[in-house]
């Protein structure tokens, strides 16, 4: 009846998988490797792969057959060796011992001696740096020498919450696109710097086969250099909160004339955005352009409407520091007044100062102030939050 | 099983009753059955945990939960299963067998037994009991760390992690406790004539476990006591800011996490060789290089933490340190195969329950050591580290290699502890739905971290949709397949066909020339052993 039954299951459950197999593209192995780190470890897992797999099979071979062949039920009789009795016994024993020997540190232990020394070698003749800062939930670029120097944003997931929610048809990038992706000139050795501002994070492009911490308050480095042009989508790889499943990393490989062109695009930007400090904006700019950098930036903790997720994330809608004052009457900052706060952040709250540009930050907190059910009335201007750098 | 001991009862003329009974038993075989009964309990709860993940996960999207529910389920799941499922399991084939393995008429500490055991409940509850506060609004909820408590996300963490640190501690003594008893059991309590190389291969395992439980438990329960005092004290053990490191947390918490592995496989390593040579009709093979290798893994595993987080970026020479001490792992883990391969070579074999589930044991342990083999390599360890990869590869040791070894044992020793038979067509049931649903629950994970899926995300592009639905389906006909297990070991413990004392006809070894179950205080007379 067993087995009946077993047979009837199995070929059940046999049906729903080619049925499956037929209508989805599966990935049996690494992505495409795009750079020479990964090459090498797309090399290694195949080969080691094929290595276990044969180990497996002649074990599995050697059970199978005596689990056939040694039956009780087929009247095979019970030897009664307890360990090898000849010398020649002794060898043999010795043999998958000499094998696995070999295995580990010859054929296994010497290609990944190499491939380490290659991996961790991420200095000579490297022909750029790019510091990446984790943060929760985002990552923070910055272009640290070369053409790009001073070039630096912020990189945040923009799928659409209602795709989250399943109340919208999931894009095909779902959860893997962001604003703004990393930009990385082909054929370069970029030497990557890791830090973090609050807990571990990990930065992983599967094509790029490398993936290294990102630890707060130390550097870490890695090296990556994309040989074949386009755009490479990673995750966070280690637990890093809430938000964890939802900073993903973007790398675009471009030719060296597109980089030359992004760059002056990005420093356009830039000059944009710091003579944006030095005019007076209206409250309704301000509000408008603060609703975006709080829907990018803050409402995952506070929530869209201000609500917050008490205990840990606080409401802003009517919160003392939302409504309190920014300054006191000599001017100078209210220390943990709301400013403060989103200034050098506290506890679970990140310090946004190096994060977002002046003009962000004066945006977000007037919006904060007269936006999400708060009506303070007051105007912070970029100009102000300049003053205090 | 309280119902068949209740018959030797009589012969104790002041022994408590009812619930009394068991809260101030001494005895072995009492307390060996609430280790194993709370084992099952939470074996189920942290299979349901699980449950609601993998429903979670049937789809992309957020269907279910919330990204910090699902964070406290993954975390609590494992911390349940290793701790207070797969533990407790070893323990209480400790209390019940080693006395009767040994010939000894009781643990050598049985009030400390007594103690070790009721330490395990208040830890469980403390583990869980934020999942119902925070229905009450006191808390955000259990531990969302993941097992493993890293700093700093669990100084920034609620107070679920406070609970967790002092269930840990709790934990904790109770391990230490029991493994005094053990050691001691086995060093002073052995039959006359039962030297050293002749004890069976169990006390052996049992033996190497608890010392490496009383060499890691302490550091453990220091780590965590450093990261309370840096979330409520000020110290800045793991802060950069005061001059502190995350990583240290790291080495602390894996030089007792890796030997952790092994301290819930060596227990089954050591009855496994009994089982299959039971089954077998033949002697076991190589006992003498067995009992080296289980202390050669015991003292390796002590030695090669680090391997657990490569990518946090290390030095070459300790990359290489770790990658080569790692891989030397796998020699005397592979004399132990040698050795469980040709125990059953050219036997007389029958494959009742208890030998299905140990050469399925076999088999899929075998994938887990391989796969394990492979994640060594740090070059490759990048791309599998945190990623579905690792998870399938730690089912197949801690599921397939404990969890399907743990059930391996019960069936064998059930008849002997209940003196009932089991129901051997469902056993074999339980056996073929366990072994296909696991494997179709795991295979998929492997492809899924190969193609970039970091663990512990509650959701996912949607190009890992397939094989997280089959992976889904897979685990929910797993975790059903249990209640077969549940019923089968109830409805045995209630009555079924009397056992013999063999029980199973090539078994060899004291506690099988006791009748079944055996009296409350085994041996009336000290058994010899020639």
């Amino acid at each position: 009846m067993v087995m009946q039954f077993l047979k009837k299951a199995g070929l059940g459950v046999m049906l729903a998988m080619i049925s499956l197999a037929a209508h989805a593209e599966y990935t049996w192995n690494f992505p495409m490797p795009a750079t020479p780190m990964a090459a090498d470890t797309l090399h290694v897992h195949n080969k080691f792969m094929v290595i276990v797999m044969i180990i497996f099979l002649v074990v599995l071979g050697i059970m199978i057959y005596s689990i056939v062949n040694h039956r009780k039920s087929k009247g095979h009789e019970a030897a009664s060796f307890s360990g090898p009795s000849t010398k020649s016994q002794v060898v043999w024993t010795l043999v998958p011992f000499a094998i696995l020997l070999y295995i580990d540190f010859v054929l296994m232990g010497i290609p990944a001696y190499h491939s380490i020394v290659m991996m961790e070698d991420t200095k000579t003749n490297a022909d750029m740096v790019v510091k990446v800062t984790g943060s929760q939930w985002r990552w923070q670029y910055e272009y640290m020498d070369g053409e790009a120097q001073g070039v630096k944003f912020v990189s945040n997931l923009i799928t659409p919450q209602d795709q989250i929610d399943n109340k919208a048809e999931k894009g095909k990038d779902y959860l893997l696109e962001v604003d703004n992706h990393l930009v990385l000139p082909v054929g370069k050795k970029v030497r990557v710097l890791l830090t973090s501002t609050d807990v571990i994070h990990n930065w992983w492009v599967p094509a790029f086969g490398s993936a290294r911490d990102a630890i707060p308050g130390f550097l870490r480095e890695t090296w990556v250099r994309v040989d074949v042009p386009g755009t490479y989508r990673g995750q966070c790889k280690e637990l890093c909160g809430k938000g964890h499943g939802f900073m993903p990393v973007v790398v675009d490989a471009v030719s060296a004339e597109e980089y030359t062109k992004w760059i002056a695009d990005q420093k356009t930007k830039l000059a944009a955005a710091s003579a944006g400090a030095d005019k007076v904006w209206t409250k309704e700019e301000l509000v408008a352009h603060g609703k975006e950098v709080y829907v990018k930036n803050c409402a995952v903790c506070h929530q869209a409407e201000g609500q917050g997720l008490p205990p840990t994330f606080p409401a802003l809608h009517g919160s003392k520091i939302a409504t309190g004052p920014i300054f006191d009457a000599e001017g100078k900052l209210v220390k943990d007044g709301h400013l403060d706060r989103v200034f050098n952040g506290k506890g679970v709250m990140p310090a946004w100062k190096g994060v977002l540009n002046d003009t962000d930050i004066a945006s977000v907190i007037t919006f904060e102030r007269n936006g999400l059910g708060n009506a303070v009335g007051d105007v912070l201007q970029p100009a102000q939050v300049k003053a205090l750098r | 099983m309280s119902s068949t001991t209740a018959a030797h009862h009589d012969e104790h003329h002041d022994h408590p009753t009812g619930i009394m009974r068991w809260l101030t038993t001494t005895n072995h075989k009492d307390i060996g059955t609430m280790y194993l009964t709370f084992s099952l309990i939470m074996f189920l709860v942290g299979g349901a945990m699980i449950l609601a993940v993998r429903a979670e996960l049937f789809q992309p999207g957020l269907q279910l939960m919330k990204p910090e529910f699902y964070n406290q389920l993954i975390g609590v799941h494992a911390l349940v299963m290793i701790f207070a499922a797969l533990m407790p399991a070893a323990t209480g084939f400790a209390n019940w067998m080693l006395p009767l393995q040994i010939g000894a008429p009781d643990m050598a500490l049985p009030r400390l037994n007594n103690w070790g055991f009721w330490l395990l409940p208040p830890a469980a509850i403390l583990l869980t009991l934020p999942f119902t506060l925070a229905l009450f609004g006191i808390g955000d909820g259990a531990i969302a760390t993941g097992w493993t408590f890293y700093a700093p996300l669990s100084i920034q963490g609620g107070m679920g992690v406070d609970f967790a640190i002092f269930s840990v501690h709790l934990l904790g003594v109770s391990s230490v406790l029991g493994s005094i008893n053990v050691i001691v059991t086995i060093l002073n309590m052995r039959a006359p004539g039962m030297t050293l190389m002749k004890m069976p291969m169990f006390a052996w395992a049992w033996l190497v476990t608890a010392f490496l439980l009383i060499a890691t438990i302490p550091v453990l329960a220091g780590a965590v006591t450093m990261l309370l005092t840096d979330r409520h004290f000020g110290t800045h053990f793991f802060d950069a800011a005061g001059g502190g490191d995350p990583i240290l947390f790291q080495h602390l918490f894996w030089f007792f996490g890796h030997p952790e592995v092994y301290i819930v496989l060596l227990p089954i390593w050591g009855f496994m060789p009994q089982i299959l040579q039971t089954f077998s009709r033949k002697p076991m093979y190589g006992y003498k290089a067995q009992v080296i290798s289980l202390w050669a893994i015991g003292a390796l595993a002590l030695v090669v933490w680090a391997h657990h987080f490569f990518t946090v970026g290390m030095p070459v020479p300790a990359l290489l340190y770790f990658m080569y001490s790692t891989m030397a792992i796998s020699l005397p883990l592979a004399v132990l195969f040698f050795c469980w391969i040709a125990t059953i070579w050219k036997g007389s074999l029958s494959f009742e329950t208890p030998m299905l589930f140990a050469t399925g044991w076999i088999v899929l342990f075998g994938i887990g050591g391989l796969t394990g083999l492979v994640l060594a390599d740090v070059a490759a360890d990048a791309q599998y580290h945190h990623s579905y990869f690792v998870v399938a590869h730690f089912h197949y040791t801690l599921f397939a290699g404990g969890m399907m070894g743990v059930m391996s044992g019960v069936y064998y020793w059930l008849p002997k502890m209940t003196g009932h038979m089991f129901n051997e067509r469902l056993g074999k049931l339980h056996f073929w739905l366990t072994a296909i649903s696991f494997n179709l629950t795991f295979i998929p994970q492997f492809f899924l971290g190969l193609a970039g899926m970091p663990r512990r995300i509650p959701d996912y592009a949607l190009q890992f949709a397939e094989f997280n639905a089959i992976s889904t389906v897979a685990a929910f006909v797993l975790g059903l397949s249990q209640l077969i297990f549940v019923y089968n070991i109830v409805s045995c413990a209630r009555g079924g066909k009397k056992a013999t004392d063999r029980v199973w006809e090539g078994a060899e070894g004291l506690e099988w020339t006791l009748p079944s179950p055996p009296p409350y205080h085994s041996f009336t007379e000290q058994p010899t052993v020639k």
